[in-house]
């Protein structure tokens, strides 16, 4: 148990640190940035007990990006309702039959994990940039920058969980 | 009210996903409407010492790029010394003794942005270098922006790549002026409106500040005029302004004081009474 709460908070750390001094400047194209401390919500070790702990730790995440790039609460609204939604996105991707709540992500399918991680990448893409631009005016832009944000994102999720996963034996 | 407590409890999670959510919705809202101070922002000392330490390591990789543009300045300034006709008695001359209207300081941007609808940059200058709300940021090619928030060591600027400034600026040469705004599309484009139809323009005039704030003076360079045209009612200019700034590569600025600014605005406000 310790053990779970020490990679967690690691994790939490170092995801945002990552988050706010590398991968918040890349700007690839002008606009295109990846968000990749959503991983944390990924790896989250979720079971029912510890719900509210979870969305908890989501507001925080959101929170620690916000003030470091100046936006507000556009990250903890987009990470909480992603913490809120991970169960029902978890039943829609892998199925009823699954325990859903002892599934770990490096050890799923190759295609399931990709439409997990769509999901869940899209909805808080879509969340963030339409809070973060907030005009109607602009939903061209939010759409554009959702899509494009969200294969980078994917790609570089894909990369991190098949390297930072424990090898299965 | 055993039923009120049983559903309350039964729906937990979605309560304190709930409240949550209207927290960081009243936090996106606060952060929409214009010239409110913050609470949730990047100048304090957790963000701003970690941006310090980033931006040493990558400055190092300018430091070349640095020194050209100051040289470039430093000469810049000395042709504007020498062939002001006025012979320098005194290599050095004590500033404060000085009838000065502005102060200056040099800053460093710590933390630069320029890819959102709202940039906010941060410098490693604050309130205890007696940075306050409302100064005007500039570089040697033109402005940056205005101080919005500050904390001890810190200071967030409003970049005037934000869609909520508004900056006073005018054409060289002739007394037109607008307002400086920016629709969020093109970080090296920002537009000038509100231009009366008669005024003289074509397509590489230069823009500077208008003076007609307390912020900047008149004649910080601004960029030239890209393209124009004429808005919905046919009686002002919609001009695109190409800036001289790279906003892009961003790092030593310069903060400027107006030092007659509490009495500039006393008056202001004696005459709104």
């Amino acid at each position: 148990m310790n053990k779970t709460v020490f990679i967690n908070t690691v994790r939490f750390l170092v995801l945002v640190l990552f988050q706010v001094v590398l991968f918040n400047h890349i700007n690839f194209l002008g606009y295109i940035n990846p968000y990749i401390y959503i991983l944390f919500i990924v790896f989250f070790p979720y079971n029912k007990d510890n719900r509210i702990f979870f969305i908890l730790c989501c507001f925080l995440l959101g929170l620690c990006i916000d003030i470091f790039s100046d936006s507000g609460g556009v990250h903890a609204a987009a990470c909480l309702v992603i913490g809120y939604l991970r169960p029902m996105m978890m039943r829609f991707v892998f199925g009823l039959s699954y325990d859903y709540y002892s599934i770990k992500i490096e050890k799923t399918h190759f295609g399931q994990r990709i439409n997990y991680l769509l999901i869940f990448i899209l909805t808080h893409h879509l969340i963030l940039f339409s809070l973060e631009i907030f005009s109607f005016a602009h939903i061209v832009l939010i759409l554009k920058k959702t899509v494009f944000s969200a294969i980078f994102t994917l790609l570089l999720c894909l990369i991190f969980i098949s390297l930072f996963s424990r090898r299965s034996s | 009210m055993q039923q009120i407590v049983n559903f309350l409890i039964r729906h937990k999670t979605f309560i304190t996903f709930f409240v949550l959510f209207c927290f960081s919705l009243f936090l996106v809202i606060q952060s929409h409407s214009y010239h409110n101070t913050k609470f949730v922002n990047s100048a304090n000392w957790v963000t701003g010492s970690i941006y310090n330490t980033t931006n040493s390591i990558g400055d190092y990789l300018y430091l070349k790029q640095y020194n050209q543009q100051l040289i470039k300045e430093n000469s810049y300034l000395r042709k504007q010394l020498l062939n002001r006709g006025v012979p320098i008695t005194d290599s050095l001359i004590d500033s404060d003794s000085l009838n000065l209207k502005f102060k200056i300081r040099p800053a460093s941007i710590i933390k630069n942005s320029y890819n959102k609808l709202n940039n906010y940059l941060l410098v490693d200058k604050g309130s205890s270098d007696s940075i306050v709300q409302d100064m005007g940021v500039i570089t040697s090619q033109g402005i940056v922006g205005i101080i919005e928030n500050t904390s001890t060591g810190y200071a967030n600027i409003q970049s005037v790549l934000n869609t909520y400034s508004e900056i006073n600026a005018a054409i060289k040469n002739t007394n037109n002026f607008g307002s400086l705004k920016w629709n969020g599309e093109d970080f090296n484009v920002v537009q000038l409106v509100d231009v009366l139809r008669s005024a003289p323009i074509k397509k590489g005039d230069t823009i500077i500040t208008g003076g007609m704030s307390s912020i900047f003076p008149k004649g910080i360079l601004i960029g030239t005029i890209k393209d124009f045209s004429l808005d919905a009612s046919e009686n002002y200019y919609l001009i695109d302004v190409d800036l001289f700034n790279d906003m892009t590569t961003l790092d030593q600025v310069y903060i400027l004081e107006n030092l007659n600014r509490k009495e500039i605005l006393e008056l202001e406000n004696s005459l709104n009474e």
